[in-house]
């Protein structure tokens, strides 16, 4: 599991420096070598994903335009990367991330999911959140926003928790000392990644 | 690509939860770079490649946008026609979503936020047949009228006005309805995450 912040070179963000491999070490993502899962019910979205992750670089990008077609094709192609779609009909993409996070089930509930959707309000995204999605992205879809979601997913990995109503990236994302309400967990402490927290990263395209 | 197995994943268990690491499955895909030997592929830009692709798609944006409206105006037909349904009222709301997460991106930001506006009253009225018609048409007349007239970027300030004055009307009419119900109250008061820069 990776540690430390992966943190974008200037003017060039497709290349990103993670500390942990020393100092200004600087990678960059192989995306042909990275298989995506898309879905949405809008074939104008979904047209646009493609074109991005082709962009990108990437070869391999399933779509499903319904998040019961979704789950199959997440059990049957085993994606590196979700992106899928909030609102869509009967079975929605909160419903799909709550399916992907099974901690019993037989396929992985690990694999990073990102959220793109038009909701823009606050406790839509402490929704997603609690739902297991890794980031969130709000419409419009940008490029640069797309790519920056991508880069984290792949580059700085948090753990997962497991508590009884819970299963999904650590939902932790900021230490903070002077933090006086109740906490969710007890036990020991643990390193916990400084990243700024989901909404304020879904407030910036960045 | 492989995941993990079994073997690789660490659970340390505290009184509540568990942590449960394991290592990056997808490290394969992040290829060092030396600042030395810096290749010409290395300085190719991913993000200003696929911009450049999107604008080759914005050739098609003004036919999808057309598309999106006719969806929205046959959704809305539907309900006026042959009664309201939890169905007809989810794919109007669908309709109208889909405009506010994709209109900006076919060069029609005001449509967007006429259709969020329309959005929030679709979500948070306590009783969709009781909210006034003409709250409904007059949105959904407004994004017509933006996309059939071709209002794009170059001239925003007669539909940004509607679209404003379409957005104080409701907001009036969901504090109004929703005075006795805090939680609608809240959402409906809370600043959006958007707009993205």
């Amino acid at each position: 599991m990776g540690r430390g912040n992966p943190s974008l070179t200037p003017g060039t963000i497709w290349l990103t420096k993670i500390d942990r491999f020393g100092p200004g070490a600087m990678f960059r993502i192989d995306f042909n070598k990275l298989r995506f899962l898309v879905c949405d019910d809008n074939p104008h979205m979904r047209r646009i994903l493609r074109t991005l992750l082709h962009s990108f670089g990437a070869r391999e990008v399933y779509e499903a335009e319904d998040g019961a077609t979704a789950l199959e094709m997440y059990s049957h192609y085993v994606p590196d990367i979700v992106i899928t779609d909030w609102a869509m009909p009967i079975f929605d993409g909160l419903e799909l991330a709550q399916m992907i996070r099974q901690p019993e089930s037989k396929g992985n509930p690990y694999a990073p999911i990102i959220m793109l959707t038009g909701h823009s309000e606050k406790r839509r995204v402490t929704v997603a959140r609690d739902a297991g999605v890794t980031e969130f992205l709000a419409k419009p879809i940008s490029a640069k926003g797309l790519y920056q979601r991508i880069l984290n997913v792949v580059a700085n990995p948090r753990p997962f928790i497991k508590t009884k109503t819970y299963f999904g990236p650590d939902r932790r994302r900021n230490t903070n000392s002077a933090y006086m309400g109740p906490e969710r967990r007890v036990g020991e402490k643990h390193e916990v990644l400084q990243q700024p927290s989901l909404l304020d990263k879904a407030r910036s395209s960045i | 690509m492989a995941k993990n197995s079994a073997r690789d994943i660490e659970v340390k268990a505290f009184a509540t939860h568990q942590v449960i690491t394991q290592p990056n499955p997808l490290r394969k895909v992040l290829r060092r770079v030396e600042d030395k030997d810096l290749s010409e592929k290395d300085l190719d830009d991913p993000v200003a490649r696929a911009e450049q692709a999107l604008a080759g798609l914005s050739g098609e944006f003004k036919d999808w946008m057309a598309d999106e409206v006719n969806r929205l105006s046959t959704a809305y037909g539907a309900i006026r026609n042959d009664g309201f349904t939890k169905d007809r009222r989810d794919e109007l709301f669908r309709a109208a979503h889909d405009i506010k997460g994709d209109a900006a991106t076919f060069g029609f930001p005001v449509a967007a936020e006429i259709a969020e506006s329309l959005c929030r009253v679709i979500e948070h009225a306590p009783d969709f047949e009781k909210v006034p018609a003409e709250l409904f048409t007059h949105h959904i007349n407004a994004i017509l009228a933006i996309v059939h007239d071709n209002t794009r970027l170059d001239s925003l300030t007669v539909s940004s006005e509607l679209s404003r004055r379409l957005r104080k009307v409701a907001d009036e009419y969901l504090a109004h309805v929703n005075r006795d119900r805090p939680e609608h109250l809240e959402a409906v008061l809370a600043p959006s995450i958007a707009p993205l820069e």
